[in-house]
This record gives C-alpha cells, sequence and structure tokens, in this order.
C-alpha cells in the first residue's frame, strides 16, 4: 500500500499516524526506512566513531608528551595516526555531516514526508555501518591496521610496503562508505530538488537545505573519483597491475592528484554541513533574519565550485605541479569565506543575543575556523608552504578547522535536540563542556603551529634530537585531553537528558525554519500541518507576522517589529 | 524547476571552463581529465533540467502556492524493508570477499542477487505499510 | 556596518547617517591603533615563529611570511574583534525584536571587493618571492644527487664518482654544500616518497620515484643543519635523519678534489667546518646518546 501525505492547512486531530504497526524492537532498527531513524542510526554510530578517533588521539598525545616516548612502539604509532585520522574524516565527520543531522532534518526543513529514497537511505547506513566495522577489523588481523596515513599515498600502500590484510580493509571499508555517501548524495539532491512544499522556491530554503544541496552535489562529483583511485590501488596490489608503480612505468603520483582531486571536495563537503548549521543557529539566538541570504548562497556554491579545482595545494612540494594555477585559485576560495564571515557578523549585528549554549558553541566555531582560515592562506602560497608542509604546523591548521566543524557540530546537536528529542540538554553542562572543547582545541593547536614552525614534522613517533620541543608538546596534549573531557561531559549531559521529562513544545526557541512548525519530535512523515510559505523563515512569519525581514533602505517606520498593533507570540 | 538548471549547468561550465585553462596552462593530463570529466557531470545533468523546466508546468514549489495546491499524492515511500539490510550486508561480504578471499563471493553474490530481486518485487508490490 | 541604534522610529533618516560617521571615525582609531605600534617597531618586525634561515631564498619566505602574519592578524584581529564586539554589545537586553535587517548591499561589496584586493595582493607577492625560488641556473658551480631510500640517504657529486656518502636512520649521513656558490640539487627515490626538508632553508620537496627533482640551494651562512625526512615512509620515517654541512667555497672544491672517497670528503668537510672560526654558527644538536634506535 502506497502512502499518501495529505498537506493540511488545519490542525488534524486525527492523532492515529503516531501508531506504528509496523514492526517493533529489532526489526523496526533493521527494517526502518524512516529517514528520521536512519539519521539518528548515522548520528550516533558517528559519534562512537568520533570516540574512538578521540581514544586513538589519546594515545598519540600520550607518546608525544615525551621526546622519546615508549607508550607505543613506532610500528603501532604508523597505525595510530593512520587510523585516527581515517575513523574521524571518513567514519565521523562525513557520516555526522551529510548522514546524521542532514538525513533527519532536510526533509523537515523543506516539508517533505520523508527523503526522495527511503531503501537507498537505510542502505546508505548499513554500508556505513558496515564500512566502519571493517576499517576497525584492521586492528585484528596480521599485520595489524593501515598504517600509511589517511592518505594512503601510493607507493606506500602499494603490496610491497603494506602487505598485510588491515591495508586491503582499509581500501574495502571506503569503498563501502564511498558508495553510502554517494547514495546519501543521490538522495539529497533528489529530495531537495523534488519535494519541497508548495511556496517554497530555492531561494526560500533554510541554508542548512542549501548547504545539503550544495554538498550532496559535491559529493556526487568528487566521491566516485576516490572510488576509482582506491580501485586502481587494489589492482595494484593484487591484480598484478603497476598504475602506480614507477618501477614497471607506472606514475605513483597519479595516487595523489586522484586522491586530492576527491580529497579537497571532501574538506568541504565536510564544512559545508557545519557551516550550514551555524548558520542556521546564529539568526535564530540574535533574533534576526540570516544577513546577505543570498551572498551566502552564492558563496556556498562558488566555494564548492572552486574547491573542485585547488587540488594540488595538498602537493606543492612534489616539484610536479602548477604552482601559480593552484596557489591562486586556493586564495580565490577564501573571498566567499570571507563573505561568509562578515554575514555571520552581520546578523548578530543590532540583534538580541541570547546565549544558550549552541549559540555558544557557534560563536566558537566562528573564533576557531577564522584562525584556520588565516592559516590556510599562509598555506596557499607555495614558497611559505614549502617549509610548513609536511610539519606540525599543518596538523595545527587542518586540526583547527576540524575542532571548529566539531564545535559547530554540538552546535547543531544542542540546537536540535529539543526537536528530535523533546528534551534540551542541560545549559550548565553544555556550556562547560563548551569552555573545555574551545579552549582545549586552541590550547592544542596553537602549540602546534610554532613546532611547526621549530621543524618539528608530522607523522613523528619520537623527536630525540631535539627534547626543546618537549614543552610546546605537553601543553599541546594538555589541550587535547581537554577536548577528550569535554566529550565525556558530553555524554553524561546526553545520558541525564534522556532521562529527563519531555518539556519542549515545537519551537522553543523561537526559531524560523520549518522544522520548528511541527511538533517536537516530529510525527511519522513528519507533519500535521503546514503554513503558507512566502520567505525563508515561514515558522517566525507565522509567529510573528509584523517583523518580516526588511531590505536595508526600508525606513518604514511601521515596519519595525511591535509596530503593528498586537504582535503575537 | 529553471533554478535547479542553472545550479548545475553553473557549476558545470564553470568547472569545463578552469579544467580548459588548466589544461591549456599545465599540459598535465590526470588534473584536465579530471576537471573536463567534473564539468560534464555537471553539464548533462544541467542540460536535462534547463530543457524540461522550458516545457514543463510550474510545480507548487516553485511558485507563491498555497499548501493546498500541493494536496494530494506526494509520492511513493516504502516503510520498513528488510532489503536495504540484506543488500547492505551482501555488500558487505563482497569487499569481503576482496580481503579475505573469493570464497566469501560465493556468499555475497546470491545474497545481491537476493535483495534487488526482492527490492524490486517489492517496489512493484508498493512495499509494506508505514504505519 | 549596520545601524546599530535600537530606536530608529525616532529618526531613521538621521540614525542611518550619524552611525556611518561614527563607525568611520571608530574604524580609522582601530586602524591607527594596530598599525602605530607595528610602525613604531618596524625596525624590528617579529619573526612570529619563523626564522630567516640561510639561503638567499630563505630569507625572502622569511619576510614573505612576515608580511603575511601582519596581513593575517590584521584581518583575523579585526573579524575577532567584530564578533567579539557584536557578541558582547548585542546581548539580549529585552524581549524586543530587533530591527529585522536582512540586506546592506553597499556593505557587502565592500566586504566582497576589500578581501579581493587582498589576495590579489598576497598572490602577487607570493609570485614575485615563489619564480626565483624556483628558477634554476643554467651552469651551477656546484651540484648534488640526493637519494632517499627506506631508511636513509644517499648523496653523491657529479663528477666525482668516487666521492658519495650512504647511511641510514641514526647513522645520519652528511650532505656537503658550498656557502656563497649556487649548488643544483637533483632529488629522487628508490622506494617510496620521502621528504627532503631542511628547516634552515625554509624549504622541503618531495623525494619521489620515477621523478628527478631539480632545485637550487644558495647557502650564505657557514653551519651545520641537522634535518631529518618529513614524508611518512614506513616504520622508521622518524628516524631518518640527515645533517648538512655548509662550508666556504673554496673549502668545499678543495676537499671534493683532495679527497679520495666519501669518508674522506666528508671529514675534510667537517675540518673545514671547524676551522671556520667566528664566523660559524652551529646548529649542531647534541648526538650524544640521542641517536639510539627505538621501538
Amino acid at each position: 500500500m502506497v502512502d499518501v501525505l495529505e498537506p493540511q492547512t488545519h490542525a488534524h486531530d486525527d492523532h492515529g499516524h503516531d501508531e506504528h504497526h509496523g514492526p517493533s524492537g529489532i526489526m523496526n532498527w533493521l527494517t526502518s526506512t524512516d529517514h528520521k531513524v536512519i539519521g539518528l542510526n548515522y548520528t550516533v554510530t558517528s559519534i562512537i566513531m568520533l570516540v574512538i578517533g578521540g581514544a586513538f588521539a589519546m594515545i598519540i598525545r600520550a607518546q608525544l608528551t615525551t621526546p622519546n616516548g615508549s607508550v607505543v612502539t613506532l610500528a603501532q604509532y604508523n597505525e595510530l595516526f593512520t587510523m585516527h585520522g581515517s575513523v574521524m574524516i571518513y567514519l565521523f565527520a562525513g557520516p555526522f555531516a551529510f548522514g546524521g543531522l542532514a538525513n533527519y532534518m532536510v526533509p523537515i526543513q523543506i516539508g517533505a514526508p520523508d527523503m526522495a529514497f527511503p531503501r537507498l537511505n537505510a542502505l546508505s547506513y548499513w554500508l556505513y555501518l558496515t564500512g566502519s566495522i571493517t576499517m576497525l577489523l584492521g586492528f585484528t588481523v596480521a599485520g595489524g591496521a593501515a598504517n600509511f596515513g589517511w592518505v594512503g599515498y601510493a607507493p606506500l600502500s602499494d603490496a610491497l610496503n603494506a602487505p598485510g590484510a588491515g591495508a586491503d580493509l582499509w581500501i574495502g571499508a571506503l569503498l563501502l562508505t564511498g558508495f553510502s555517501a554517494i547514495f546519501t548524495g543521490v538522495n539529497l539532491v533528489a529530495t531537495i530538488f523534488y519535494l519541497r512544499a508548495p511556496g517554497m522556491t530555492m531561494f526560500r530554503m533554510p541554508i542548512f537545505t542549501w548547504n545539503m544541496l550544495v554538498t550532496g552535489i559535491l559529493i556526487l562529483l568528487a566521491f566516485p573519483v576516490l572510488t576509482a583511485g582506491l580501485v586502481m590501488l587494489y589492482a595494484d596490489r593484487h591484480f598484478g597491475t603497476h598504475i602506480y608503480d614507477a618501477h614497471h612505468g607506472g606514475v605513483p603520483i597519479l595516487w595523489q592528484n586522484i586522491f586530492w582531486f576527491w580529497g579537497h571536495p571532501e574538506v568541504y563537503i565536510l564544512a559545508l554541513p557545519f557551516f550550514g548549521m551555524v548558520t542556521e543557529i546564529i539568526p535564530v539566538f540574535s533574533r534576526k533574519p540570516l544577513f546577505g541570504y543570498k551572498g551566502m548562497v552564492f558563496a556556498t556554491i562558488t566555494i564548492a565550485a572552486l574547491s573542485t579545482g585547488v587540488w594540488a595545494h595538498h602537493m606543492f612540494t612534489t616539484g610536479t605541479v602548477l604552482l601559480p594555477f593552484f596557489s591562486f585559485m586556493t586564495y580565490l576560495i577564501s573571498i566567499p569565506t570571507g563573505i561568509k564571515f562578515f554575514n555571520w557578523i552581520g546578523s548578530m549585528w543590532g540583534g538580541q543575543i541570547n546565549f544558550t549554549a549552541a549559540m555558544l558553541f557557534a560563536l566558537g566555531f566562528l573564533i576557531t575556523f577564522l584562525i584556520g582560515g588565516i592559516t590556510g592562506i599562509i598555506l596557499a602560497s607555495p614558497p611559505l608552504d614549502f617549509f610548513t608542509h609536511d610539519t606540525y604546523f599543518v596538523v595545527a591548521h587542518f586540526h583547527s578547522v576540524v575542532m571548529a566543524l566539531v564545535i559547530g557540530g554540538m552546535a547543531g546537536i544542542y540546537y536540535w535536540f529539543p526537536k528530535i528529542t523533546g528534551r534540551f540538554l542541560n545549559e550548565r553542562i553544555g556550556k562547560t563542556q563548551f569552555w573545555f572543547l574551545f579552549l582545549g582545541s586552541t590550547l592544542f593547536v596553537m602549540p602546534g603551529y610554532l613546532l611547526g614552525l621549530k621543524g618539528m614534522p608530522r607523522r613523528m613517533a619520537v623527536y630525540t634530537l631535539h627534547p626543546e620541543w618537549q614543552h610546546l608538546n605537553t601543553l599541546s596534549s594538555i589541550g587535547a585531553w581537554m577536548i577528550g573531557f569535554s566529550t565525556i561531559l558530553f555524554v553524561i549531559n546526553f545520558l541525564k537528558t534522556m532521562r529527563s521529562p519531555k518539556t519542549a513544545g515545537p519551537n522553543p526557541w523561537d526559531a524560523h525554519t520549518l522544522e520548528w512548525f511541527t511538533t517536537s519530535p516530529p510525527p511519522h512523515h513528519n507533519f500535521y500541518a503546514l503554513p503558507n510559505i512566502r520567505s525563508e523563515r515561514p515558522t517566525w512569519d507565522y509567529y510573528h507576522p509584523d517583523a518580516p525581514a526588511l531590505t536595508h533602505d526600508d525606513h518604514d517606520p511601521s515596519h519595525m517589529p511591535g509596530a503593528a498593533q498586537g504582535a503575537t507570540k | 524547476m529553471k533554478t535547479e538548471a542553472r545550479l548545475l549547468l553553473g557549476l558545470g561550465v564553470f568547472v569545463l571552463v578552469m579544467g580548459i585553462v588548466y589544461g591549456i596552462w599545465s599540459k598535465e593530463l590526470s588534473g584536465t581529465v579530471m576537471l573536463i570529466g567534473t564539468g560534464i557531470l555537471g553539464i548533462f545533468p544541467g542540460l536535462y533540467y534547463r530543457y524540461w523546466s522550458k516545457r514543463m508546468a510550474e510545480r507548487p514549489e516553485d511558485t507563491d502556492a498555497t499548501v493546498v495546491a500541493g494536496a494530494g499524492l506526494i509520492g511513493s515511500f516504502p516503510g520498513s524493508s528488510i532489503w536495504p539490510f540484506v543488500l547492505g550486508m551482501g555488500c558487505w561480504l563482497m569487499v569481503l570477499a576482496l580481503v579475505f578471499g573469493s570464497w566469501l563471493a560465493v556468499v555475497a553474490i546470491p545474497t545481491i542477487t537476493f535483495a534487488l530481486a526482492g527490492a524490486t518485487a517489492e517496489g512493484r508490490r508498493g512495499g509494506a505499510a508505514s504505519h | 556596518m549596520l545601524e546599530g541604534v535600537n530606536d530608529p522610529v525616532d529618526n531613521p533618516g538621521s540614525g542611518l547617517v550619524r552611525s556611518r560617521t561614527s563607525r568611520t571615525r571608530r574604524n580609522l582609531g582601530l586602524a591607527a591603533l594596530v598599525l602605530t605600534p607595528l610602525l613604531l617597531s618596524s625596525c624590528t618586525v617579529p619573526g612570529f615563529g619563523a626564522a630567516s634561515g640561510v639561503t638567499d631564498a630563505s630569507h625572502k619566505t622569511y619576510k614573505l611570511w612576515q608580511g603575511f602574519m601582519i596581513t593575517g592578524l590584521i584581518v583575523g584581529g579585526l573579524t575577532l574583534f567584530l564578533i567579539v564586539y557584536a557578541a558582547l554589545r548585542y546581548r539580549r537586553k529585552s524581549d524586543a525584536i530587533p530591527r529585522q535587517t536582512q540586506y546592506v548591499t553597499w556593505i557587502e561589496i565592500l566586504y566582497t571587493v576589500i578581501p579581493t584586493i587582498i589576495v590579489g595582493v598576497l598572490f602577487y607577492v607570493t609570485i614575485v618571492v615563489e619564480n626565483p625560488e624556483v628558477a634554476r641556473v643554467a651552469h651551477p658551480p656546484a651540484k648534488i644527487n640526493v637519494v632517499a631510500f627506506q631508511w636513509g640517504w644517499r648523496f653523491s657529486y657529479p663528477g666525482y664518482p668516487n666521492i658519495s656518502t650512504v647511511g641510514q636512520t641514526t647513522q645520519n649521513p652528511v650532505m656537503v654544500m658550498p656557502v656563497g656558490e649556487t649548488d643544483a640539487v637533483t632529488l629522487t627515490s628508490l622506494d617510496v616518497i620521502h621528504g627532503f626538508y631542511v628547516k634552515e632553508f625554509n624549504y622541503s620537496e618531495y623525494a619521489q620515484p620515477g621523478v628527478t627533482n631539480r632545485f637550487d640551494l644558495h647557502v650564505d651562512k657557514v653551519g651545520s643543519y641537522q634535518s631529518q625526512c618529513t614524508q611518512l615512509c614506513g616504520l622508521y620515517h622518524s628516524l631518518m635523519y640527515f645533517k648538512v654541512v655548509a662550508i666556504p667555497a673554496a673549502d668545499y672544491h678543495a676537499c671534493l678534489t683532495s679527497a679520495s672517497d666519501g669518508a674522506t670528503f666528508v671529514a675534510c668537510a667537517e675540518k673545514a667546518l671547524a676551522t671556520a672560526g667566528s664566523q660559524m654558527t652551529a646548529t649542531v644538536r647534541p648526538t650524544q646518546g640521542a641517536l639510539s634506535h627505538h621501538g
């Protein structure tokens, strides 16, 4: 029996939709195609991956706290940082961003009953889960897990240098998670193109949805390239080909070109969803519309377009790339990113800012990403890259950026938690978690920049020749442990909250977008009723018809909020 | 559908032009191929959407429609289904076959086939009721 | 920026004019505040953690770095200031709904155009430093072949087939270079990708199998520079040490012609280094007891 959703213009009294007559218990979990269930699956699994990757980081930092550490052996260390990076990027950041909150929120934000292809959505999750298990299985096989860095450069990843099953498990895991991502990309684009509610034109979509649309397109453009590269690597390892093998006429640099052609769009695939979350949160807690909505949309599209053309800025030191082209393109990306920053500031300007935990996390994101972005500009200059590449300067740069994403992700969780569960995460614990996460991130990265400038290379198990680097490394480790502690606080908050009663109504933050129009949590197929959609803030317009967004030259006093008689709640 | 078409077409053309400039300037083959391929990958669906956007009626979500305008059947949203899980397990086994030995493919390939058949039949049948 | 006034109902028009003037004044004051100490201390611009190094190119790279850091600090500092200022100044004071401004077109144009100009300048100065750095002279007075392998280095000197130095990990093989002459380096790898990096040169490049990289280095200071591989290359990546010994060009050529093999060449070079007198700035790292196999 096909399912029909009839949009209603009045409240629906019959709440029979609430009763799920389908399978229950574990069968429900195995067979659910509901985007909300799948989104939560992704979120929980990815946060488990965050904790696993974080545990690896804690061991790495323990090893690096002394110059000649013996917490792990050299071989184990290579596995640790490889798996730390791989778990964090392939198994946490991506899936959390486009499989977790996006899966849950995008259909609701556009007034759709589900994703366009619910069964494909479920398949995406199972491929992701099995891919995660596959990668971690590397620790159980002879030879250990993959140990050639999360980037897997040939020839280090070929059959000669990485002979064990751990490397093949890594490749296999990436094939599974790669297809998982591709299917999610298909779902995102199809859903956003075809399932929007009446009246929701493209330029009335929430910015989070816009960002997810662009992310979905980027996934479709980039991931197949990685898949192809991985298949070729597997072929080199097992089918006797010599694609990346210099000793038989192959080209090792081809791996780098292919990998980074995927790799740079990948970091924007990771970043754009979190940009989107923060862009939703800042206007809501400033009680203003997003400043420069159209500019934000165009900036996002420009970033995506440019991101396909900058890949070789990861390869400046290979001596084989066209330096000025990639340097120039990389500089160009900073312009739309700057536009976003000023739009975020503009959204706060003149507002009435409420410092909830979500807003604090959003501000922490801004500041941390600013640091990462500025150091990215430095790295875009080849002469400056020549002496910082492969040092802790780069490590600090990308950790600035990814910690910003984690902080932004926490903002998204705190913001949408009441919508998803009907409960509020504890604000006091949340704010404490924020300070540990934000200050810990800063304390972690700042010594890293200095260490890189002093010449400390990355992927070093020991720095025996330079005991004077120990103090900075110890500071960095303390920052990392603060981050770890903040994660514990989050888990505590989560467990405590799930035991507390459901107190959240449909729109506790007086927010703007459609998901805040429906109940908390949303019913099966998401909406009993939909409002008329005439702007990018349908829920705000419904509750505050007297406070529409203004263009800058609108000085009509009667357009001031509250000027009209009896502003509704 | 016009905005969607412009988005894809714009991206595709931008990347294609970038690829041509890169190709002429760098004379480097792999990047040129990847950029031009990416451009084409944006242009194909972009042209398709552009073609159809000129020939189709405006949808409710492209106008100032009211909710009533979009009433009625939205689409088919199959409720619970076991086939994604089975297909996922089949794919997993296939990947493990790549790692541990082709004997696993003996289990994987029938599983995948079975799941695809089941999912197709389910799609024809209309799928499980979602409530 | 935007109209920050909270009650434009009284005087909407002049509110805009009034705050724009005060905004301009504030921005000028801000710029003065930031630039003045910088200009006053322009005699010694801080290094921000990097060093000028010991080659022609490294000095220019250092200056480029300083310029970038100053620009980054100004732009980043301004942005940070705006974030923190907005967060504090516009914190919630009442439940009144603030003015729902969504677009101020001229400001948006401004913060599109100004970063574009800044970025254009940064790109230009990058090219000015980069082109000489990657250029190669036609007839270099000195040449050296560097071959990286798991997990050590081999240095050989074209024209002197008897002279080559090989060493693995903590053997810390020595690479001898002349001071005051351009040394043409040829770099390749026998197996996986390795990173040739010398901090004091502010430079690194990959050693790759099947690829022969060529670059020039012009060292201008006598000394010993401890280095190591920087691109992950397997189990002993952390220990793939090498050392650069830079001696006056005359000594360099003398040692080359007089030495019979790699060992005598290096010994001759170390002797020249020691006798280079007060001009020598040793960046020799303590090696006793530190270089031991680990793991």
